[in-house]
């Protein structure tokens, strides 16, 4: 553990005001990211999991930036990306770039091919119009595109090429990092396998490390080396996926993986319902914010929040159970 | 015995600017009664426009709906009135749709949207028919289903107004509900609960469901047969067992190949099976079978004549030439 990762996140925390005004106060305050901690090594990928609303998504646009911490560090490459101004981040962004869900609303309608390719190069550097096109030509077909693509507009595209030409304008500042929000979830299965296909095959040929975000725990867990649970706003496991699969320890991560419908017809579960919906983010749960949910939950759950501390080594768990108190096992 | 429900060669067609697509092109499948089949393909092979025309409910223009015969408990639906076909549908068919936001009415209050199929299709008076929808929202488990007759679906969460959603399909005590992507904008806890509920559903009422789906997981856990659909065509149909255990078709089995899983140790993670290319433009004639230019297995005579759905015997019918010319399977 000597090597310094690429990616340090410490405590992070993002806070939206829920009403108010230029002048009034918020209502509220929406915790959407509360407090996270993890690390993402060179070349690793890490998957981030979780339902809707749970801040993975916000998470991943803390990362890079793109909105800005209520408290916490961010640590690329050993910098506090929370204390670089604006031409410091500039210079940083061409090593961490982004890849977003929906291929139609992500690429600009007007724009040819080969310019959405090549944004970032132009934000970042200055480049001859003849170097442009021969980058945009040369990551088109890194990732299954030609040049005769070059000079089309998005609309000429499916939705599995859109998605290969989102990759390619990520990949054309060769960065360290692609945060990929939910890359492949508006993508039918056959295509889903290519474009997953592809960002693997890239991410060895680059050295890429990529954080991936998505609800399916089937494409994270086969993409990625580690991967963190994340319910209302914090990390409530973090495992290697092996690990993770093999026995996960949270009850709301297990929950997760059995909600899972297998395609399997000769196992067919009951799923374990989980009663009631996800609590409301503006007023979380005191203590653990899983306990109304939790069937397991005792006295301390509902007191004090657990934290994130390794049950065995290298898989972290954020829950009371795993901490001495309760069973051990008794949870199936 | 006669079939519940009887389609033979439905065949629908849209009169677009580009020309005419073939959405549905001589679909012929059965179900039999309290049978869950499983209608599976993906984005834009016709799964959703066939269900729409068994109910009559495709607009022409732009609509062409052709078909030898769409048999519902002896009645052929193309033949009825308009009158009748609407006491058909919400009566004796239901539909449940992808998307509850859109498909309540935003500016009703639940209580009423559920009680309306009760005024219009038993005659049910007001209060009594209020008094039903606070029974079947009960039912579907809805919290404190009383106080929430006046609410409007904005106030609910995505779950909640999918449960609505099914509480006004069964208000009337359907032998058909047909349930398109029933869960597909759920978060996988919530569909379970979906799923859960709907099963329950089922047996109780004694129900037929007519499942489309593009999830495999979904179709495993739920569906008794399986209709796969390919560019607006049948390729396949069998028992659920055989479809997962033995798939004839090379779509299918691509299908399934495609599919990423969660495994459990690191070195049996493989590459993800991909079926190249993209699904054939609707409009375009194609003259010999439609997957051929992307089946791996294809030869001459695929590329050359359309492949007729065949009977393998026990139920099961696919449309492939490796039907026929057994000798060509020993490179599958």
């Amino acid at each position: 553990m000597s090597e310094t990762p690429l990616l340090a996140v410490l405590d992070l925390q993002k806070r939206f005001p829920l009403g108010g005004g230029m002048l009034s106060k918020p209502r509220a305050w929406v915790r959407a990211v509360d407090g996270v901690s993890f690390d993402v090594k060179k070349g690793e990928s890490f998957g981030l999991v979780g339902e809707s609303g749970c801040g993975k998504t916000t998470l991943g646009r803390l990362v890079l930036r793109l909105i800005d911490p209520s408290a916490g560090r961010i640590e690329f490459d050993g910098r506090d990306l929370t204390r670089l101004n604006r031409s410091g981040m500039r210079l940083l962004r061409r090593r961490m770039q982004i890849i977003f869900q929906d291929p139609y609303s992500s690429l600009d309608p007007r724009m040819k091919v080969e310019s959405i390719v090549t944004e970032p190069l132009r934000a970042t550097q200055r480049i001859t119009k003849a170097k442009r096109r021969e980058a945009a030509a040369e990551f088109l077909a890194r990732v299954g595109l030609s040049t005769t693509d070059l000079d089309k507009y998005p609309h000429e595209f499916s939705g599995g090429q859109r998605q290969r030409i989102g990759i390619a304008r990520a990949l054309c500042v060769r960065p360290d990092l692609i945060v990929a929000d939910e890359p492949v979830s508006a993508l039918d299965v056959s295509i889903q396998a290519q474009v997953i296909n592809l960002m693997e095959d890239l991410r060895e040929a680059f050295d890429l490390a990529y954080i991936f975000i998505s609800h399916d725990l089937s494409v994270v867990g086969h993409i990625c080396d580690r991967i963190a649970v994340m319910y209302l706003g914090a990390i409530c496991e973090l495992a290697s996926s092996e690990s993770f699969s093999l026995a996960p320890r949270h009850p709301y991560a297990k929950a997760l993986l059995m909600a899972v419908p297998q395609p399997d017809p000769h196992r067919r579960v009951k799923p374990v319902s989980m009663e009631a919906d996800v609590p409301n983010p503006a007023h979380p749960p005191s203590g653990c914010t899983f306990h109304p949910r939790c069937r397991f939950a005792f006295d301390q759950c509902r007191v004090e929040r657990p934290a994130l501390i390794d049950a065995v080594p290298n898989h972290y768990v954020a829950c009371w159970l795993n901490q001495g108190r309760g069973v051990e096992g008794e949870t199936e | 015995m006669k079939p519940f429900l009887e389609i033979e060669e439905l065949s629908v067609r849209f009169h677009t600017p580009e020309g005419i697509a073939r959405a549905v092109d001589g679909v012929s499948f059965h179900m039999a009664r309290g049978e869950t089949l499983g209608l599976v393909g993906e984005s834009g092979c016709g799964k959703t426009v066939t269900s729409l025309s068994i109910l009559g409910l495709i607009p022409s223009p732009p609509g062409e709906i052709q078909a030898d015969k769409i048999f519902f408990e002896g009645r052929n639906l193309p033949d009825l009135s308009p009158e009748a076909l609407r006491q058909v549908r919400g009566q004796e068919i239901s539909m449940i749709f992808q998307e509850p936001m859109t498909s309540l009415n935003p500016v009703l209050p639940i209580g009423r949207q559920v009680a309306e199929p009760l005024i219009t299709h038993k005659g049910l008076t007001k209060s009594e028919a209020y008094e039903h929808a606070a029974d079947w929202l009960e039912h579907v488990k809805i919290p404190a289903a009383g106080a929430r007759l006046n609410s409007y679906p904005h106030q609910l969460s995505g779950g909640m107004r999918q449960r609505v959603m099914i509480a006004m399909a069964m208000v009337c005590r359907p032998k058909l509900l047909i349930a398109d992507e029933p869960t597909t904008a759920l978060d996988v806890t919530i569909q379970a609960q979906i799923l859960s509920l709907m099963l329950g559903l089922k047996e109780e009422l004694g129900m037929s469901v007519l499942l489309i789906t593009h999830d495999l997981g979904v179709v495993a856990q739920m569906a008794n047969r399986v209709v796969v659909m390919y560019a607006g065509e049948v390729v396949e149909t069998a028992g659920v067992v055989d479809i997962f255990d033995r798939p004839f078709h090379p779509y299918t089995r691509g299908l399934l190949k495609s599919m990423p899983r969660l495994s459990t140790r690191r070195h049996a993670r493989r590459r993800l099976t991909e079926i190249k290319g993209t699904v054939p433009s609707l409009i375009r004639k194609i003259h010999g079978c439609k997957f051929s230019d992307r089946c791996p297995y294809a030869f001459e005579i695929c590329r050359e004549a359309h492949p007729q759905l065949l009977s393998m015997g026990q139920g099961r019918f696919v449309r492939c030439w490796l039907k026929e010319y057994p000798e060509r399977r020993q490179n599958v």
